[in-house]
C-alpha cells in the first residue's frame, strides 16, 4: 500500500478542520472495508487518512432521538442487525445490514461508511430510502441534514462536500402501521454482492415505497399512492403491470458485473413483486397482534 | 503529520510496544513484526477470511485492519487458541475429522469459529454456515469443517464450565 499520513481526531470540531485543510487529499476512515481495499489497489490515492475511531461524539450506539433513530456514524452493521428498535420499526434495513458481506466484514463495516461509498449495489441504501433516513453531515459550516434520496448522485459520488462528513443516519419512526422486507438476488450463497437489492414497505395507508439498486448509477426510490400494490385482493398480473411502470427508471449498465442486464431487471419484477407480497403478509400480522 | 506511529498491543494475552508505519495492516505487523504466521495473507479484499483474527474478540479481516487502528486492542491469533500446548476442542475437532486439506485456509476457519462459539455456543447448522461464510476453502472442505465445528460445539457444551475457554479467547481475556 502506498504510505499516507495517519490523523486520529479526538473531536468532530478536530476532524472537520482536518478535511478543510486537505480538501479532496484527505479520506475519512470509518470500517475500512472499502477504503482500505481501494487504497491498496491505487484506486483512490490520499495523502492522509482521518480514522474517526477516537471521536468521543462519534460512538458507536443508537439513540433514541424525539420520535427519531439516530445510528451513530461509527455504527457497525451487526448492530444494526441485532438492534430490536431495528427490528421492530426498520425491518427492512435490519434484513439487509445483516447481508452484508460476511461476519467479518459486518463487524467493522459502518452504515455511514455503506453510503458514503454510494456504491450503486449498497444493500442498506434502499432500505433507507423506504424508510425515509436522513443523512445527518458536519462540515465548517455547521451541520446539514440531507433526506437520503438526495445524497447519491452517481456510483461513488454523493452531494457531501469534500470538507465534510458523516456523524449520523437518522431514521423517523413510522407513525402508521407498516410491513417491510429486503429481498436481493446473488450469484451464490453466503458472501457475495447484490445483483439486484430491493427494498419495499407497504403502509396501513395503502401506500406502497419500493427502492433498489444495482440496476444503474444510482438506487431508486419509486412510490405506489393508490393503494394497487398494498391490496392483497388484486392480482398478480395488475401488481406485475403497475410495478413494469415503477420501474421504468432502472438501467443496468450493458458492461455490468456480476449478471447481464436483461437478467437484471427480469429478476427486480419478480424480487418486486415477491416484496410486495412479504411486506403484506408482515403488515397483516401486526394488524393482527395489535 | 505521522507516516509512523507507536502502538501498544496485547497478542495472545503478551503485550507488545511497536513502532510501526501507519499505512501498514494489522495483518502485516502480525506476520511481518511479530513473526506470528499462522495468520494467512491471502486475497486482501476481505473475501477470503484467511487473515481472521479476534480484535478484542470480535472476528474481523485483519488486511482490512491498519495496525493502528488496533493501538490498545487485544489480539488473538489462531497461535492463541491451544492453552500450555493443549490443543482448544476446535483444533481437535478438525483434526479428528479431517477438515483440513492443504490447510491454507484452516487458521481463518478456526478463529471464525471461535468468535462463532463465543456467540452461539450451540449453532445450528445453518447458523454455522453462516458463521463461516466470510471464510473460503478452495479444497472445498466445508462438510468436514462444518461437522468439525458441530463437533466442537457438542464437545464443549458436554464439558461444561471449559466451553467458558472459548468465551475468554473470543474476549481477549489476557489473563490466559
Amino acid at each position: 500500500m502506498r504510505a499516507f499520513a495517519y490523523e486520529r481526531p479526538t473531536d468532530l470540531d478536530e476532524a472537520v478542520a482536518l478535511l478543510a485543510e486537505h480538501g479532496p487529499r484527505a479520506r475519512v476512515l470509518a470500517g475500512g472495508t472499502d477504503l482500505i481495499i481501494r487504497l491498496r489497489d491505487g484506486s483512490i490515492r490520499a495523502e492522509v487518512v482521518v480514522d474517526l475511531k477516537r471521536i468521543a461524539e462519534l460512538d458507536g450506539s443508537i439513540r433514541d432521538d424525539g420520535g427519531r433513530l439516530s445510528i451513530g456514524a461509527r455504527t457497525v452493521m451487526t448492530a444494526i442487525g441485532a438492534d430490536p428498535r431495528i427490528g421492530r420499526d426498520f425491518q427492512a434495513l435490519a434484513e439487509a445490514a445483516a447481508v452484508v458481506g460476511s461476519t467479518q466484514i459486518r463487524n467493522r463495516a459502518t452504515l455511514a461508511g455503506n453510503v458514503c461509498n454510494a456504491s450503486p449495489a449498497a444493500d442498506t441504501v434502499p432500505a433507507l430510502l423506504i424508510h425515509g433516513a436522513d443523512v445527518v453531515a458536519v462540515g465548517p459550516a455547521g451541520r446539514r441534514r440531507i433526506p437520503s434520496d438526495e445524497f447519491f448522485v452517481r456510483s461513488g459520488v454523493t452531494v457531501l462536500g469534500p470538507d465534510e462528513l458523516v456523524c449520523a443516519i437518522e431514521l423517523p419512526r413510522p407513525t402508521i402501521r407498516e410491513g417491510s422486507v429486503h429481498v436481493r438476488r446473488t450469484r451464490r450463497r453466503g458472501h457475495d454482492l447484490a445483483s439486484v437489492t430491493l427494498a419495499c414497505v407497504v403502509g396501513a395507508d395503502g401506500v406502497t415505497r419500493l427502492a433498489y439498486g444495482s440496476l444503474g448509477p444510482r438506487p431508486l426510490l419509486v412510490t405506489d399512492e393508490d393503494g394497487l400494490l398494498a391490496d392483497p385482493a388484486a392480482s398478480d398480473a395488475a401488481k406485475m403491470q403497475r410495478l413494469a411502470a415503477l420501474f421504468v427508471g432502472a438501467s443496468p449498465s450493458a458492461r455490468s458485473m456480476r449478471a447481464g442486464p436483461e437478467y437484471r431487471l427480469a429478476m427486480l419484477h419478480v424480487l418486486g413483486l415477491r416484496a410486495v407480497r412479504e411486506a403484506i403478509a408482515r403488515l397483516a400480522l401486526r394488524s393482527g397482534s395489535r | 503529520m505521522t507516516f509512523a506511529r507507536r502502538i501498544d498491543l496485547t497478542v495472545n494475552g503478551r503485550p507488545h510496544r511497536l513502532e510501526i508505519a501507519v499505512h501498514h495492516t494489522l495483518l502485516e505487523v502480525l506476520r511481518d513484526d511479530l513473526g506470528l504466521t499462522g495468520t494467512k495473507e491471502c486475497c486482501l479484499v476481505g473475501e477470503c477470511g484467511a487473515c481472521t483474527v479476534l480484535l478484542d474478540g470480535i472476528s474481523v479481516d485483519s488486511c482490512l485492519v491498519l495496525a493502528v487502528e488496533a493501538d490498545g486492542a487485544e489480539v488473538t491469533t489462531v497461535e492463541g487458541l491451544a492453552v500450555d500446548g493443549r490443543l482448544h476442542p476446535l483444533q481437535e475437532a478438525f483434526l479428528a475429522t479431517g477438515a483440513a486439506q492443504c490447510g491454507f485456509c484452516i487458521p481463518g476457519q478456526l478463529v471464525a469459529a471461535t468468535a462463532l462459539l463465543a456467540d452461539d455456543p450451540q449453532p445450528t447448522r445453518a447458523a454455522v454456515e453462516e458463521g463461516i461464510a466470510g471464510n473460503l476453502c478452495r479444497c472445498g472442505g466445508y462438510e468436514q469443517i462444518i461437522e468439525a465445528i458441530l463437533g466442537a460445539a457438542a464437545v464443549m457444551a458436554a464439558d461444561g464450565p471449559a466451553g467458558g475457554e472459548a468465551d475468554s479467547v473470543a474476549r481477549g481475556d489476557p489473563g490466559r
